[in-house]
């Protein structure tokens, strides 16, 4: 798309050349996806008496992948991480309001955080395989749920490293240490280790940041693969990749959602005017 | 700071650097290159036929055929001796009173010497102990005792300012016109054909128990006394140490309790060995009773309590080094923290682990204070398996010990007590050794 610098004002012409570059592919629809998935109400979460998050209400649709995108410490992090309660870490964590995936609370009293976390999978902003082999990488979700048939841990290992299109690239080597492969491949790796354990919803903290152009793309072709059999939420710096990625945007800014709708129209039809700062650059 | 000032700090404290580094380098060839130069010593010496003999006799070590040709050829020299000591004897009957006292006297002190040089003189009933039984079996002491027979030592005490000072007189002076004189010029030119040295590589040191409290003998008891009292201390204070580390650094929860453990725990760690020793005695002897008296188990479980601190922290440390992205790997597949800790978190932690146990199993090794009144005995057989529970057992640290200070006849004997040294010194340095192995192989393995 061009635009004629003569006939509209400047400040207007660089927002639009700026949000051009955030236009979304075209995609092909998803089946058996858009129901609401996970749901906030009122959300907060508190780091003592710090509110990091605060009072968050969306809907996040199954089978769609969702960005967060948003400054430095505005709570992106914060909110994906408490969707599989791994905020319990940090002691002084505590929440309010709801917040449900698939109609259950996950703060819920009666809630079994460890079955939650089998469902909601995560990778992490750095790739963390543990210090072992690839097979044992992949196969150690399984086993910890009772697995131990060696056949079908292989057949699950092999499935998982398809799905992380990762298997081409290590099936020779599954009994080789998995710190031993690139930065790239182990953030795969990682991928394919949460994908293991079969998870609903899947998790992605930054997991790019880490990473070089070459396996940055490889891993935004493996959302794309992915997108459709997964509830995918992506945290992300970097808005194009946001726009190249996602189905819906949430705009993040001090704890607030500022603004939450579909990527075509969050990146080229703003409502609100921080959201329209935010993403032409005028602060970060 | 400009550039100059900063090129000469830096340099200077490089120098200061490899300088202390040398300097303790020093210090410590100064001490261990002794030890091992004494200690090897032990093990290969030149013997004479006294050792060999002593062998066959309280090991039944040695050729038999070989032993009485040597014997019989030593034997032929030392008859002569014999003899000139009889026609001395004789004489002495026949000298005035006078004369007869002073050199009777004079004669029993050549008696003692010759004994201990070659031996009982044959015809006299065997000695009680083993050690009077067999002359000289090490050459450098033959060579001691041969300049005692010939030279009387004596003190100058003239000047009362001073200390009195040695010197010797010779004997063959002393004993001028009588027919005695012949001994000491005879005894000395054929010395060697007496006790026929050769040089002796004397494996048995590690392998023998001991003859007449380590008089003659090896230091086996002792040995595996030592592995079994730290094994034993490592069998308590391993997984005892391991499970409070988990649980420090999982599941304790910060606060009061928390940290007085903590620090408890510290100061644990740098309280005396003796003060083990006699909490050991008091607890697990008296108290416990977990043997009648000093026992195995009880100096293994004294030594444990005395390296449980060290265990734990080194312990602490290695878990809360591992890296945190690991624990949220493992939460995330759905892992509980009770299944996590095995698979994830103590294989991480391992090299760090061993290497703190592996330290404190040589600590354990060497230590004397905890195991002096719960373990150790100065001479006993080695122990088996079946004694832990009963019996006390010699250990090298506290033989060591023993054999420099309250050994009645530790001068002559001090090469056994190198041999000990030695013998400790290689363990622990064959232990630590082994961690550093240990843990390089298990670090690779992690790192891929």
């Amino acid at each position: 798309m061009t635009t004629d610098v003569t006939t509209t004002s400047e400040s207007v012409s660089t927002k639009k050349a700026t949000r051009d570059i955030y236009l979304p592919p075209e995609r092909k629809k998803v089946t058996g996806g858009g129901n609401p998935h996970i749901v906030a109400k009122n959300f907060s979460i508190y780091y003592g008496d710090f509110e990091a998050v605060k009072k968050v209400s969306a809907d996040i649709f199954s089978k769609y992948v969702t960005a967060i995108i948003g400054p430095s410490g505005c709570g992106k992090s914060t909110f994906l991480r408490a969707i599989n309660r791994m905020n319990d870490l940090i002691p002084s964590c505590h929440t309010s309001g709801s917040l449900l995936f698939d109609g259950e609370d996950i703060y819920g009293k009666y809630t079994d955080e460890v079955l939650l976390r089998k469902k909601v999978g995560m990778v992490f902003q750095k790739p963390n395989p543990f210090p072992k082999s690839i097979f044992d990488n992949i196969a150690y979700g399984p086993r910890l749920h009772g697995m131990s048939d060696k056949k079908k841990l292989l057949e699950i290992v092999e499935r998982s490293l398809r799905k992380a299109a990762i298997w081409d690239e290590v099936c020779d080597r599954l009994d080789k240490n998995a710190l031993g492969l690139s930065g790239g491949q182990q953030q795969r790796l990682c991928v394919a280790r949460t994908l293991a354990v079969e998870p609903e919803v899947l998790l992605l903290d930054e997991p790019t940041s880490a990473l070089d152009p070459k396996a940055t793309a490889k891993i935004e072709d493996l959302i794309q693969e992915l997108r459709g059999s997964y509830t995918i939420m992506i945290v992300t710096h970097n808005m194009q990749q946001a726009s190249r990625v996602s189905d819906s945007t949430m705009f993040f800014y001090e704890g607030v959602l500022v603004e939450h709708a579909s990527t075509a129209q969050l990146f080229t039809n703003p409502k609100d005017p921080m959201t329209e700062d935010y993403i032409t650059g005028r602060f970060s | 700071m400009n550039i100059g000032t900063r090129k000469i700090l830096d340099r200077s404290f490089t120098a200061v650097g490899i300088g202390s580094i040398i300097t303790m380098a020093l210090a410590l060839m100064v001490v261990v290159v002794p030890i091992s130069w004494n200690g090897v010593g032990a093990v290969f010496f030149t013997g004479t036929v006294e050792h060999r003999k002593m062998l066959y006799a309280e090991f039944n070590r040695g050729d038999s055929q070989d032993l009485s040709s040597e014997v019989a050829s030593s034997e032929r020299y030392r008859s002569k001796v014999y003899e000139l000591l009889s026609t001395f004897e004789a004489e002495l009957e026949t000298m005035a009173p006078d004369k007869k006292m002073e050199y009777t006297s004079k004669y029993s002190q050549v008696k003692i010497a010759l004994q201990a040089l070659l031996g009982p003189p044959p015809g006299d009933t065997a000695p009680m102990l083993t050690r009077f039984k067999y002359g000289q079996t090490r050459w450098e002491k033959a060579e001691e005792r041969l300049h005692e027979l010939l030279y009387e030592s004596k003190w100058d005490n003239s000047n009362p300012e001073i200390m009195g000072k040695e010197y010797f007189v010779s004997r063959a002076v002393a004993f001028e016109g009588t027919s005695l004189a012949a001994l000491f010029p005879y005894v000395k030119y054929n010395i060697e054909k007496m006790l026929l040295p050769e040089f002796t590589f004397y494996w048995g040191f590690i392998t023998d128990s001991s003859v007449d409290s380590h008089f003659f003998g090896g230091i086996w008891p002792e040995i595996k006394g030592t592995f079994f009292l730290a094994l034993g201390a490592m069998l308590f204070a391993f997984p005892l140490g391991v499970i409070a580390a988990v649980y420090f650094t999982e599941y304790a929860k910060p606060g009061f309790l928390n940290s007085t453990l903590r620090s408890a725990n510290s100061t644990l760690a740098g309280v005396p060995s003796i003060v083990f020793g006699m909490f050991g005695l008091a607890f697990f002897i008296n108290t416990l009773k977990v043997s009648e008296s000093k026992s195995v188990i009880a100096g293994s479980l004294t030594l444990a309590i005395m390296i449980l601190p060290t265990i734990i922290r080194a312990a602490e440390e290695a878990i809360l080094s591992v890296p945190k992205t690991y624990r949220e790997a493992s939460l995330s597949l759905g892992s509980t923290k009770w299944n996590t800790i095995p698979t994830v978190i103590l294989p991480a932690a391992l090299p760090g682990i061993l290497t703190g146990g592996v330290i404190s199993l040589g600590r354990a090794a060497g230590e004397t204070a905890p195991i002096i009144f719960t373990a150790a005995v100065s001479v006993g057989s080695a122990i088996g398996l079946a004694d832990v529970f009963s019996s006390p057992t010699p250990a090298l640290s506290w033989n060591i010990y023993n054999l420099a200070s309250e050994h009645e006849a530790a001068a002559q004997i001090r090469h056994v007590q190198y041999g000990m040294v030695l013998a400790l010194l290689t363990i622990v340095l064959l232990l630590n050794l082994s961690a550093i192995v240990l843990r390089a192989r298990i670090s690779k393995k992690l790192k891929g």
